[in-house]
Order: structure tokens, then sequence, then C-alpha cells
């Protein structure tokens, strides 16, 4: 019995470290061809520069271009934009939800929003908030607005009609419906969402920087690409990843905790 | 069962009367419950046979308060049903544990509702939790759980609010022969115990007989009663009596009526698709 109930986790971690190590390893089998490809001038490495110079530039733009304050900056705009896209785009959704009209009156456009350049708008907002960190997080809040929305509907609507249907059987009020019932039922397909938000958000966000010349991680890779400082910018875009791969780590935690608590 | 006495309809505590279901479809209206009149005593076990398709799951909904109906009245000791009443407990035909609850949350459900403490509730879960014969999954969340035990679970949901009417809907379709039976005994011994009233919709002939004082058979589409047979078998009843004479006799007696109403059930949709498909070439 203890055999029986001690196996299972164990095959599942170690299927779970497998794939990482598979995929580290591709990555680096990636970085030395490459690698060997410039040095033998297969590649030119004024267009690529060789990892081995990505890699050991590292220190340079820690120490002179501050990178590490910039990282944490892209990381405040992204997460500030995360939360209100959290906040506004799942209170969007459930608004729409509840109010038949305002569904029927907005979801095509929301739906074509999402799919429109809204990046384009920058200057709009830039004449509203001026050139700081609000444009900035406001023109990734609004282009990841809509598909937080259209999943919190998604996710609401699409409940499955028995599980409502337990609900009424036992009384619900409508309060309790929703936060019993429909919301729960919908977690998973709002966080999709909100995993397709971020995404939107932390692409807009360094999108914006890079286009205003302010602020982050997007800024110094603007200012590194102007002075060719192709080395120097490859490594300010690992540091972009990193945001990235931290988002996603702090949204799964939330995930699990969410969906797995009481 | 003793033989119902003039006044026996006083004695309804729930009350279907001249109802009918009518569905507006795309192909023109369907009558899925066609002028059904019965009624259920305190305490009474009935269940409702029938061919697939013939509105079972439709007059089910339409008791518990989730459906409309076209006309007639259904009443719960006295009160007109138009939305879910509180003295009904409803388990569901298809699935319906709560994924995102574990074992003991889905059971507790009705009990937070109430607002029992959270200690007391989760003791209740559990002893309706080993009533299901679910004793070790406590924790286990309904992905991890096969279709069968999902349906123990709903089961023991609806049971952990008590309610005064148990209106069930196919609970043990998912169920193989000897869980079925073991299972039936165990609700068949809880509605003995609570003096529960019962409304079981099945499609199982031995299970009806096993279990209930009347069976209500309805005839496929439009949905009518056919006949309600009074089942006199001594109780308690346990899964054992299916071997006897008179519950062969019982069976084959409600088999004879559905043989006839399933195979017009069956001819009726041969039709159908023919006629569909000569109209289409
Ligand atoms: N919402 C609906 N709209 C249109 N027709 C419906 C609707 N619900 C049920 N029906 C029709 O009513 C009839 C009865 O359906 P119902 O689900 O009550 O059958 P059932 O007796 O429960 O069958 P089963 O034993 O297979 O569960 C069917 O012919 C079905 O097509
Ligand atoms: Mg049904």
């Amino acid at each position: 019995m203890t055999m029986a109930t001690a196996t299972p986790p164990r095959r599942v971690r170690l299927s779970g470290a497998l794939p990482a190590l598979t995929g580290l390893g591709t990555l680096v089998a990636f970085f030395v061809i490459l690698e060997i490809l410039i040095r033998s001038g297969g590649l030119n490495r004024f267009i690529v520069p060789p990892p081995s110079e990505i890699i050991a530039s590292f220190p340079r733009i820690i120490v002179e271009e501050q990178v590490l304050s910039r990282f944490v900056m892209t990381l405040t705009e992204c997460l500030t934009a995360g939360v209100m896209l959290t906040v506004f785009g799942v209170a969007g959704g459930v608004l729409m939800h509840r109010f038949k009209l305002l569904q029927q009156a907005c979801e095509t456009w929301v739906a074509a929003l999402a799919s429109a350049p809204v990046v384009l708008c920058y200057p709009l907002f830039l004449v509203i908030y001026g050139r700081n960190a609000w444009t900035i997080i406001m023109m990734g809040f609004v282009s990841a607005l809509p598909p937080v929305i259209l999943k919190t509907l998604e996710g609401i609507s699409g409940t499955r009609k028995v599980l409502v249907n337990v609900g009424r059987s036992f009384n619900l009020t409508p309060t309790q419906q929703f936060w019993k019932i429909l919301f729960p039922a919908a977690l998973p397909t709002i966080f999709v969402g909100i995993r397709l938000g971020l995404i939107f958000a932390l692409i807009n966000v360094v999108g914006v920087e890079f286009l205003i010349n302010f602020g982050g991680l997007g800024q110094l890779i603007n200012e590194l690409a102007e002075r060719y400082d192709l080395a120097g910018t490859y490594a300010a875009i690992c540091f972009v990843v990193l945001v990235s791969v931290m988002f996603f780590m702090v949204l799964e935690k939330a995930e699990r905790w969410l969906t797995r608590a009481e | 069962m003793t033989a119902p006495s003039p006044n026996a309809a006083n004695a309804d505590i729930l009350v279907v009367d001249d109802v009918v279901v009518r569905f507006e479809t795309q192909e023109g209206p369907v009558t899925a419950v066609d002028h059904v009149s019965f009624g259920v005593r305190q305490g009474e076990f009935l269940s409702v046979i029938g061919p697939s398709g013939c509105g079972k799951s439709t007059l089910f909904n339409v008791i518990g308060g989730l459906i409309g109906h076209t006309s007639g009245v259904v009443s719960v000791g006295g009160e007109t049903i138009d939305s879910p009443h509180k003295s009904i407990g409803m388990v569901f035909q298809e699935e319906s544990t709560f994924p995102w609850r574990s074992v003991t949350d889905n059971v507790a459900f009705p009990l937070e509702l109430i607002g029992m403490p959270k200690a007391q509730r989760i003791e209740r879960a559990r002893h309706f939790i080993a009533l299901v014969g679910l004793d070790g999954f406590e924790n286990r969340y309904p992905n991890e759980l096969s279709g069968g035990m999902r349906q123990r679970v709903s089961l023991a949901r609806t049971l952990a609010s008590e309610p005064k009417i148990l209106l069930m809907d196919e609970p043990f379709a998912a169920l193989d022969e000897q869980t079925r039976l073991l299972l039936g005994d165990k609700v068949l011994q809880i509605q003995q115990q609570l003096k529960q009233t019962t409304l079981l919709i099945t499609h199982n002939i031995t299970e009806a007989v096993q279990m209930s004082d009347r069976i209500l058979v309805m005839t496929y589409r439009p949905g009518k009663v056919k006949r309600i047979v009074d089942i006199d078998l001594p109780r308690p009843r346990t899964s054992e009596i299916v071997g006897s004479e008179a519950f062969g006799r019982y069976v084959a007696q409600i088999w004879a009526d559905l043989r006839e109403e399933a195979s017009r059930g069956m001819r009726d949709e041969e039709e159908h698709t023919l006629h569909h498909t000569g109209g289409a070439s």
C-alpha cells in the first residue's frame, strides 16, 4: 500500500525532470551549433553575435547599463498591468455575462479589438499620461484586456448546465450561484485568458518602452541596438525572456493555489 | 402496501396533476410529457420506468422546478412548484460533481450552505461518504475517480442535504451490476430508516422492482402513464429478493409493458430515419 502510494509521485517527478533537462540540452546544443557556425564563418558575426560574446557581455550590461534596475522596472510595469488586467478583465467578463445586453452589444468589438494592433495608439496615451511609466502600463493593459474579458465570458457561459442545475436545486441565491459554481467552474478558462493577457502585456510593455525610449529593458534594447552593441542587445533580450519566465512561474503557483484550495 | 383509501390523495406529499410539457423545436413542437398525473405518498418509494427518450428526465426537471411545464400542476405538500422547492433533493443523470472540490467538500456542499461549522460538516460528510462506500477517497478529486464513483459522490451530496423528497434520475446507470445492487440496498436502507419519500427514475426493471412500493410505467412518445403497478413484496428487501418467484413475476409483467413501448419507439425512430433519408434524396 505504501509502496503503491509512494511510486506515482516519483514517476511524475522523474518525467517532470527529464523533459526539462532535454529542453535545456537542446538549448545548449543550439547555442553550440550557432557558435560553431559563426566561428567557421557560416554566419555573419555582425548580424548574429556568437553566444560566447553574448554571455561575456552580461557583466558589462549589468554594471554599466543598470540592467537589473531596468529589469525590475519592466517587471513592475508588467505586474501592474497584469494586476489591472486581471481585475478589470475578469470584472468585464463577469459584467458581460450578467447583463446580456452588454454582451450582445460589446462582444463583437471586444473580439475585434483583441486582434487589432492597439499598440499603434501609443501616441494617444503619450498625450494623456506623458512620457512616463503610466503610458507604458496603460498601453500594456489596454492591449491585453480583450482576451481576459473574452476568456472570462467564455468560461462562465461554458459552465456545464447540470452544475448550474445542481446549484439551483440547492436553492442557491444568485450571489452564491456565482461564487460557488460559475466562478470556480470558469477558473481554468479564466487562467488561460490571464496567461494570454500577460503575453500581450509583456510584448506591449517592452514594445512601448522601445518606441518611446523610456524606462526599462525596451529602452535599453533600443539604445544598445542604436550603438550597434549586438552582444549587449541580445543579452538584454535574455532579461526580457527572464521577465516572462518569472511571470509564468508566479501565475502557475497562483493557479495551483486557487484551484486546489478549499 | 395497503390498498389506497378513498382519501389517499390527501396523503400524497407530491402531486403531479395533468402535466404537459411541450418543447418547441425546429421540426415543430415535441410533446415530451403528455397529461401525466400521479401522486407520491409520504414515505413512499415510487419508480418511474420507461424507454429511452420517453420524457423521464423532462418529468424529473419539472418536478425539481428546473424547467417550466406547458400545463398542469405540480405541488409539494400543497405548495405549487414553479421553482426548485426546499424539500426536494435531486440526483442528476449526468455527471454532476464539482471538479474543483474534493470528495469531502463536494458532499459537504449543502452543509456549507446552511452554515454548519467546518469540523462538524466534515464529520457529517464522512458519514455519507462511508454510506455510499467511498471511504478512503475523502481527499480525492472527481477527476481521480471512476464514473460510477463520481455518481456515488453526487448521491452522497444530495443525501447529505437530507431532503424530505429524494428525486433521482437514473443514479445507478453508470454502475456495474454488483455495485448497483449493493448501492441500491444502501439507498433502500436509508429510505426505510428515514421513511424518506423517494422518486426514482430508471430504465432498469430489476432495480425498480427491488426498491419500489409502486412503479409507474411510461409510454414512448408522447410520454403518458401506461400503468401503475403496486409491488407487494415484503420489506425489508435486500438484493437477495431478486431470485424469488414473485419478483420474477413482477419483472415479467413490467417487461411485457416496456417491450411494447420500446419496440414502438424503435419502429418510430426507424420510420423517422427512413422518412428523412427518403426526403433528402
Ligand atoms: N430542451 C429540449 N428541447 C427539445 N426537445 C427536448 C428537450 N429536452 C428533451 N427533449 C425531447 O423530449 C423527449 C424526452 O426527453 P428526456 O430527456 O426526458 O428522455 P428520457 O426519458 O430521460 O430518456 P433517457 O432514458 O435516454 O434519459 C426526447 O424526445 C427529447 O428529444
Ligand atoms: Mg433521461
